[in-house]
């Protein structure tokens, strides 16, 4: 399997993608952010068919799409309050914007081709290049030790936002500087798993890893080798099941590895409410 | 059937050109599932917004895209897929919401189970190997090709499904507003909580027959907050967001008719528009209003 060097590719990238998505992911379940994901993921699509349009690298336009989609939630979220209602009309519309850039792809760059809108949706980790996969690497490390540099205060901010502000955490700025990183991170997932299905990397492991310990750090921690382990399973089943796509084999397994936390949990929370 | 073959350039008389619309079956046929699901959409957003359940019903929607993909495998009529995978779904969301610990809590497994139902959706149009095209109008939409037995189906499932909105409409209101007063004074909203999911579920199948999976939300989400912002009102808020959803969604259709473009394109791009002047205008409104008032207000 590992001879493959599509397969090589793949598991390095998805290594660190998946280590992004689980120390991120953690804050977003922390803080009840999934739904400013969710935006993230939509923008993401917008930004790699507009850049498709403007034949620049899709890849930076996924990255400009959602860094300043992470700025625009966030000070959104600082001004008024933006309440879901605005982020949703907002990215119905963003979304929207993305249907016309594939309408107008489609027609004018590669007549009877609709494949590039297929790949920027659901992600192509086996299509990887040596030097993509490279890049992956890259970003994954960057962005994880950004958000472990922010960690603590972001944590004091996500647990008390009203006693850190008095302590003097800065708030807001970590707020935006957080879904800016969370916009990084998106970009970095939609090449692995797309920009649709990016946010079962993002959700599901942090979700398990939430319901299984109330440890911050431990929580981190078992959030990011969750969200590797999904990826790495999700990786071999899909190379030893061709028919199985990989990024549904990944979210796929994420989503099992939550689906087995919730179970454990309750039943555990039965047997003591049993005994008690 | 090729959007070229059908647009055959404006006229200098719009009269013309709006008889023209109306001279193609597959159009009138388009306009009338339309105006359905936009009063559906109207309807049941309102609700959606008041209830702050945008996560839930985009997750919602997004649960039509498996549910149209698998009908395609399976060779079942799509609208047998969307109404079955929209049900569960939202049966689904109920159990959520039911057992959740927190906020945290319900958004991660409201993330993981959209996860979760896009993961299957490509799966079952990677297992159908003719999707390009199928696939990008199930996401998409697309106004071509409706059917007037189609039609029916939606006209029925809309009158039922606004009937049983009808009927709940004040306790459901009564709920969304106040939960645990209305749970004290006897209103079961548990079940209507469960029950409202399920309305949505349907309107959520409705509607994304015509504007795809992906672009459900925006009537959903967008005519009802525009509604929203005029009045807090119930009944006239309602009434304002089915007409909101009305206008961008016979507008779209007329410009995507007239124009190469996507529907989904025309039909966002309008309701955000209108959204955002209606924010911009009562932002004026306010500010122009008298200190005194903008100090109650607050």
């Amino acid at each position: 399997m590992l001879a493959h060097e599509f397969m090589r590719n793949a598991l390095l990238a998805g290594t660190f993608v998946g280590l992004a998505c689980g120390l991120v992911g953690y804050f977003v379940v922390l803080r009840a952010q999934v739904f400013a994901g969710d935006a993230l993921s939509h923008v993401a699509f917008t930004g790699a068919l507009a850049a498709a349009i403007l034949g620049i690298d899709i890849v930076a336009g996924v990255f400009a799409a959602t860094i300043a989609g992470g700025v625009a939630l966030g000070l959104l979220g600082e001004r008024a309050r933006a309440d879901d209602v605005t982020i949703g009309s907002l990215f119905a519309w963003s979304l929207g914007l993305g249907v016309l850039f594939l309408s107008i792809f489609v027609r004018e760059k590669s007549a009877g081709n609709g494949t590039a809108g297929v790949r920027v949706l659901f992600g192509s980790i086996f299509g990887l290049s040596a030097s993509g996969a490279r890049h992956a690497v890259l970003v994954g490390i960057l962005a994880s030790a950004l958000l472990l540099a922010i960690a603590r205060p972001l944590l004091f901010a996500s647990l008390d936002g009203d006693v850190a502000a008095a302590r003097g955490v800065p708030v807001a700025g970590l707020g935006i500087v957080f879904l800016v990183l969370l916009g990084v991170v998106a970009a970095e997932a939609t090449q692995a798993v797309g920009a649709l299905l990016l946010l079962g990397l993002i959700a599901a492991p942090a979700g398990a890893a939430h319901r299984l310990t109330a440890s911050p750090y431990r929580g981190l921690v078992l959030s990011a080798l969750l969200a590797i382990g999904a990826v790495w399973l999700g990786l071999v089943t899909s190379y030893l099941v061709p028919a199985l796509p990989p990024s549904s084999a990944i979210v796929g397994a994420a989503v099992g590895v939550y689906g087995l936390a919730l179970a454990l949990t309750a039943a555990s929370g039965a047997r003591r409410r049993y005994c008690s | 059937m090729p959007e070229a073959a059908v647009f055959q350039g404006l006229s200098w008389n719009p009269l013309t050109d709006l008889a023209d619309l109306f001279s193609y079956a597959f159009m009138v046929n388009a306009l009338e599932a339309g105006t359905i699901a936009a009063v559906m959409a109207g309807a049941t957003g309102w609700f959606m917004v008041l209830r702050r359940q945008t996560f839930a019903a985009h997750t919602l929607s997004l649960i039509a895209f498996p549910g149209a993909a698998a009908a395609t495998l399976a060779g079942f009529p799509l609208a047998a897929g969307y109404f079955a995978f929209c049900a569960f779904g939202a049966l689904a969301l109920g159990g959520i919401a039911g057992s959740r610990r927190s906020l945290s809590d319900e958004s991660a497994a409201i993330g993981s189970l959209q996860a979760l139902a896009l993961a299957l959706g490509f799966l079952f149009v990677s297992l159908y190997h003719g999707l390009l095209t199928g696939l990008d109008s199930i996401l998409f939409g697309t106004f071509l090709g409706i059917t007037s037995r189609q039609v029916l189906v939606l006209l029925v499932v809309a009158v039922v499904t606004l009937v049983l909105l009808a009927l709940v409409a004040r306790p459901l209101f009564f709920s969304s507003v106040d939960e645990d007063v209305a749970r004290a004074s006897g209103v079961p909203t548990r079940l209507l909580g469960i029950g409202f999911l399920l309305v949505l579920g349907l309107s959520v199948a409705e509607t994304s027959q015509i504007t795809g999976a992906l672009l459900v939300f925006a009537l959903l989400v967008t005519p009802a907050a525009t509604a929203r912002e005029l009045t807090l009102r119930p009944w006239l808020g309602i009434v304002l967001s089915v007409v909101f959803a009305l206008v961008v969604t016979w507008l779209g259709l007329a410009l995507a008719y007239f124009s190469i473009y996507p529907v989904g394109f025309y039909v966002t791009s309008l309701s955000f528009g209108l959204y955002i002047l209606v924010r911009l205008a009562t932002a004026v409104a306010r500010r122009s209003a008298t200190a005194p008032l903008a100090i109650e207000n607050a």
